[in-house]
Parts: C-alpha cells; sequence; structure tokens
C-alpha cells in the first residue's frame, strides 16, 4: 500500500489531491484487474480457481529482484515471466494434469496447497524482508506532472503496461490459432477434443499464459507496492473479488471491476483507517457473493456462458 | 453401545498416556498433549461440517478466535476506574464480576470468566447463524472464498483493534475456574489436572458427535453431502441442517478457544491467521474427511508435533505439503487408504463389481 502512504487525512479534499486518488485507485485496480485475468484463464479452461494465483505475481517480483543485479532490467523481467511460466506449467503437469476427474473440493484443496508451498519455498529462499525492483525511470523522488497534479513516472508504467496486456490477451484470444483453440476448449471441452484440440495441453498453456501475466504484473508493480513473500495471498482475495465482481470468467468485466474496487479502495482510506482496508474490499466480496453471485455486469442467464 | 466402545478405549489411552509421563518424568509433555485436545475440539467441529455436511470452511480459525478474543478482553479488561457507575455496580451486585490483583499487585475488577466465556460462545454461534445464512447458499469455490473471506476479516478485526491488543494480542488472562477447585490454567502444578479438563472436554464433543453422525440428523447430513438436490427432494430441509451444523461447529471452535485461551494465559492474532484455518482443514482432510476418529486421530498426533517443534521452520509448509500429498493421493483420508477395503474387494472375487 505504499502508493497511498502519502495520501493522508487532509480535508476537505483539493482538486489535487482527488487526482490522486484516482490515479493511486487506477494503479491498484489495473493490477486486481490482472489477477482477476488470470484467474479466468485458468477457470474458463479447466473450472478451477487457482487459489495460487496471487503467487505468481509474488513468484514473478521476487525472480526479477533476484536476476536484476546480474543483468539489465529488461531482461531480468523477461527471464522472471519466462520463469514464473515455466513453474506454472510445472504445477499443472505435475499436481492436476492427471487427475481422473477431481471433485471441487479436492482441487482447492490442492491449490490451496500448492499456494502454501510457494510462499513457504519463497521465504526460505528470500527470506521475510520486503524487497522491490528499481524504478523503471528515474527514482523515487522523480515524478511527471499530470492533468495538475505529480505522480510517479512507475505508476503510467503499471497501467500502460496492464493495459496493453489485456488489449494483447484479447487479441490473442480472437485472433490466434492458439487462442481460439482455448476458447474452444472453455465453451466445451468434449467438442474441443472431438476436433482435434488436445485439450490438455490447452488447459497446461493456461496456467503458462496466467502465470506469465501475474508474473510481469509482478515485476511492473514492484517499485511501488514492493514484494514480499506473502503478498500474494491479500492479492488473491482482490483478484478474487474483481473477478466475481466482473463475472467470473469475464474478462472486459474483470478490467472495469478492478478500476472500481481500486477507486473505492483508494477513497476509503479517506474515511477509514488503513488497516480496514482489506476488511473492506472482502465485505464487497460477500455481498456481491450473497446478492450477485454472476456478477455487477453479468445476466443470470448468461452467466453460465463462459467469454473471455 | 457399540460404538461408544472406541470412546472407552480412548479413555483408557488418555489415562495410560498421563500415567505413562508421570511414571517416565516427561509430564512436559502434558502441556502440548492439553493444547493439541483443544485443537482436536475445532477440528472434530469441523469435521462434522465438512466431512458429513460437504461444506467447507475456510474460517474457522476466525470462530477459535471470536471465542478465544472476547474471553480474554472480557476477563483482563479492568472496570476498575467505572466501578462508582451504575451499569458496573449493577453487574457487580449479581456476583457477574471478579475482584483480583495483578503480578503488580494492582486491583483488578474483570468479568467473570463464566460469563466471559457464556458472552464469548454465544457470540461466535450467533455470528455463525448470521454468516451462515447467506454463506451456505453458495457452493465450491464460492463457499470456500466466502469462508476465508470471514476469516480474513475476523483477522484484520482483532488485528487492527485496539482494544483487542492490535498485533501483542491480549495476555494476562486468569484461569478459569470450571468448579470449585477445577481451575482451568497453565499453572505449573496444575499441568495434569488441566491435562484431563482438556480431555474430558474432546471426549464429550465426540459423544456428542457420534450421537449426532448416528440419529436421523447424521443420516440427514450424509444425503446433502452425497447430493443435495436429491436430499432435498426426500423432503429434508437442507438449508436448516447445513445451517445448523454450522452453528454447532463453530460453537465447538469457539468453546476450543475459550479454554484455550484461558489455559495459555492469552491470545494473539495468529490465531485468526488463514493458515490456522488452512490447517484445520488439512487435518480433517488428513483424517479421511467423513471419519470424526480419524481426524482426531490425525489432528492430535499432527499437532502435537508441531507444538513440539518437530517441523522446525518449515511448520506451515509440512501442512500445504500434507494438504496436497493426501488430496492427489488419498482423497478418502490417511486412515481410509488401509488395504482392509481393498482386501475383501479382492476376495469377494469378481462376482461383485
Amino acid at each position: 500500500m505504499a502508493a497511498l502512504q502519502y495520501v493522508t487525512w487532509q480535508l476537505p479534499m483539493t482538486s489535487e489531491l482527488f487526482l490522486q486518488y484516482i490515479f493511486a485507485g487506477l494503479t491498484y485496480g489495473i493490477i486486481y484487474a490482472i489477477v482477476a485475468i488470470g484467474f479466468n484463464i485458468i477457470y474458463n479452461t479447466t473450472g478451477i480457481i487457482n487459489f495460487a494465483q496471487g503467487e505468481f505475481v509474488m513468484l514473478g517480483g521476487m525472480i526479477a529482484i533476484s536476476l536484476n543485479p546480474l543483468m539489465p532490467l529488461p531482461l531480468a523481467i523477461v527471464l522472471a515471466v519466462l520463469i514464473t511460466m515455466m513453474v506454472g506449467a510445472l504445477i499443472e503437469i505435475v499436481f492436476i494434469r492427471w487427475l481422473d476427474k477431481p471433485s471441487v473440493l479436492r482441487l482447492i484443496i490442492i491449490t490451496i496447497g500448492i499456494s502454501i508451498l510457494i510462499r513457504e519455498a519463497a521465504l526460505h529462499i528470500w527470506g521475510e524482508g520486503i524487497r522491490s525492483l528499481p524504478y523503471f525511470i528515474g527514482n523515487e523522488v522523480s515524478s511527471v506532472s499530470i492533468l495538475g497534479t505529480r505522480i510517479s513516472p512507475q505508476v503510467l508504467w503499471v497501467m500502460g503496461v496492464c493495459t496493453v496486456m489485456v488489449i494483447l490477451l484479447s487479441l490473442f484470444f480472437r485472433y490466434t490459432l492458439m487462442g481460439q483453440k482455448m476458447q474452444a476448449c472453455a465453451a466445451n471441452r468434449t467438442a474441443a477434443t472431438l476436433c482435434g484440440i488436445n485439450t490438455r495441453n490447452m488447459v497446461t498453456l493456461s496456467f503458462m499464459l496466467s502465470a506469465g501475466i501475474g508474473a510481469l504484473a509482478g515485476c511492473v508493480m514492484s517499485p511501488i507496492t514492493y514484494t514480499q513473500y506473502d503478498g500474494g495471498t491479500g492479492l488473491a482475495i482482490k483478484g478474487f473479488t474483481v473477478a466475481i465482481m466482473g463475472g467470473l470468467g469475464n474478462s472486459m468485466g474483470a478490467v472495469a471491476a478492478g478500476l472500481l474496487l481500486g477507486l473505492l479502495e483508494a477513497f476509503s482510506v479517506s474515511v477509514l483507517p488503513l488497516a480496514f482496508q482489506d476488511a473492506i474490499s472482502i465485505s464487497i466480496l460477500l455481498v456481491i457473493l450473497f446478492v450477485r453471485p454472476h456478477g455487477l455486469f453479468g445476466r443470470r442467464d448468461t452467466a453460465a456462458l463462459k467469454e473471455f | 453401545m457399540k460404538r461408544f466402545l472406541p470412546l472407552l478405549a480412548l479413555l483408557a489411552l488418555v489415562i495410560s498416556i498421563q500415567l505413562l509421563t508421570q511414571w517416565t518424568g516427561t509430564t512436559y509433555y502434558l502441556t502440548q498433549l492439553t493444547m493439541s485436545g483443544y485443537y482436536a475440539v475445532v477440528i472434530i467441529g469441523l469435521c462434522l461440517l465438512m466431512g458429513y455436511a460437504g461444506q467447507i470452511s475456510l474460517g474457522h480459525a476466525g470462530f477459535f478466535a471470536i471465542g478465544g478474543y472476547m474471553s480474554a478482553m472480557l476477563t483482563t479488561r479492568n472496570l476498575i476506574s467505572f466501578q462508582n457507575q451504575d451499569w458496573v455496580v449493577l453487574l457487580d451486585k449479581f456476583g457477574l464480576l471478579a475482584a483480583r490483583q495483578d503480578l503488580y499487585g494492582e486491583a483488578i475488577l474483570a468479568f467473570q470468566p463464566w460469563l466471559a466465556a457464556l458472552i464469548a460462545i454465544v457470540l461466535a454461534g450467533t455470528i455463525a447463524l448470521i454468516i451462515g445464512i447467506p454463506v451456505l447458499k453458495l457452493k465450491g469455490h464460492y463457499l470456500a472464498m466466502a469462508t476465508l473471506g470471514f476469516g480474513i476479516i475476523v483477522y484484520r478485526v482483532f488485528l487492527a483493534s485496539e482494544i483487542f491488543g492490535e498485533a501483542d494480542g491480549i495476555s494476562g488472562v486468569p484461569g478459569f475456574p470450571l468448579l470449585p477447585g477445577v481451575i482451568v490454567t497453565g499453572s505449573f502444578g496444575a499441568r495434569v489436572g488441566n491435562y484431563y479438563i482438556a480431555w474430558t472436554l474432546v471426549i464429550v464433543a465426540m459423544v456428542m458427535l457420534i450421537n449426532l453422525i448416528n440419529s436421523r440428523v447424521g443420516r440427514a447430513l450424509r444425503a446433502i453431502h452425497g447430493a443435495e438436490e436429491a436430499a432435498n427432494a426426500m423432503g429434508i430441509d437442507t438449508a436448516r441442517y447445513k445451517l445448523k451444523t454450522f452453528v454447532l461447529s463453530a460453537v465447538l471452535a469457539a468453546v476450543a478457544g475459550v479454554f484455550l485461551t484461558h489455559y495459555n494465559g492469552g491470545i494473539g492474532p495468529s490465531e485468526a491467521g488463514v493458515m490456522k484455518s488452512v490447517r484445520y482443514v488439512a487435518l480433517v482432510a488428513v483424517g479421511g474427511m467423513a471419519n470424526l476418529w480419524g481426524a482426531l486421530i490425525m489432528g492430535v498426533t499432527l499437532n502435537f508435533l508441531s507444538l513440539r517443534g518437530f517441523f522446525g521452520s518449515y511448520d506451515d509448509a509440512v501442512f500445504g505439503a500434507i494438504l496436497i500429498v493426501i488430496m492427489l493421493f488419498a482423497p478418502e483420508g490417511l486412515l481410509r487408504l488401509n488395504l482392509a477395503a481393498k482386501l475383501k474387494k479382492l476376495f469377494s472375487g469378481g462376482s461383485r463389481k
């Protein structure tokens, strides 16, 4: 929550402070959206909610931080993303692939176990300390002026990279053969198999893809939000909240819901202590689960139809 | 009566372990056995909910913590500065407050442990009831996430509230005099007595749950687990049964929380943490989901090893690994992996499939 710390309890709200809130909210919001899309990709191809989704984000950040002293930053990030993708694929191959029609409860517990193992491994490799990547441009005090308020250029990096990721993903699913295969697999697995698509490989691919986007998000956000071994759980809950808000499986819904949750959180700081910020988003999750489990934007009857 | 024979065996085991530690001079093991006993109460309660009613809860540490924290707060909050106010005088008149001195000889006026425990347990039950009505309508991932979310909110609230000691938790919780001379406390001299208090509670809970699962309610729960729609069609009020089970298991967790907090003399926010909830789920899973005895045996064994520091800094990792391995290779639990069933299958020949 580092980016929010400079937002103090200044009232009445000036227009500059208002913009600061907006930018903080959008930054976190787009990160939540990326985590939510990670959930969606795996959910769409497998029907699994991967409770280890947040750990991919942490892992991406941590690996990039470790590689950074050895090589230029862009290369470190690319390698970190690739390694995390391998981890994602490995998890699917070792733990998921060979199970024969596992029950939902079993899968929930397995992915929870995986998230614990990744977290504990990170604790033993990197320790409890808080780490971060350097700022991509400038340092923590440099800022750019936008609409009369000053923000860190890293905020623009986060928003830019995440937006590009969302666009590329939707292009990938719409226009590439691989993306269409994955969509076919999501729509009807049996039919996809009959068309000669290797659905098992598509599932592995979906784990790689969602690990990759999580890791990239983890890298770009690291300079402002920092990376810690147990940072994944909180992100996973927020990401899941967003995925549910947007309608599970609906990635455009996730973007809208992510930005909404980010803004809500940012503005909640002005009325509630920071410590309760997590409680707010979880309360939102509970209320939505109780009232509109098909999401804010979906309709009940269309919730069954999966859409990337 | 056949189903109560194992309970007699358990009682005999409890007594013989105590005598054995006495004889070998290793009574220090009793401390961890007492704590494992209290955790076992949470685990068998969760076993009823997960194994028999088929509803996962990733928020049971929350109920444990509500019991423990409320009880700790009410018995340590010093009301001495309010002693002239009407409500304090009134409470005192009815004998609901207890005066004592703390370590430094300062006078403390706080709630009677009995009243505090009652309030704590009723509160946990009420919260379970209120939360349970909407939560138990959910299924699968949604149910898991909703209960996980509930657990995190409870954790955050305890961690952020000044009245609950924030990150330090609450310490200096007095003993809990259950009966004259029977006090739940961690003091050195009361170790053996407290071991028996804890295991009496375990046995009482077991008797209650065994009776429950062998009754009409138990059959209804199993029907719900098997196929909820079918159970509904058979005229079982599934929502009501699920809710009752949820509240019962939450109350058991809260009772364990109250006792263990008095035994430890305090409670910290880690007791409400997500990892604790996951650990309870892991232990139920290892025990074999719908298997009270399995949950009890595995729960006590693994908690005892964990509390003795057997797993070192890999404590959480061990429970994570247990979860995965059990769910991958033996989703029916470790004790159900037994060869008896497979042998029976083998001997019955190919005639029955």
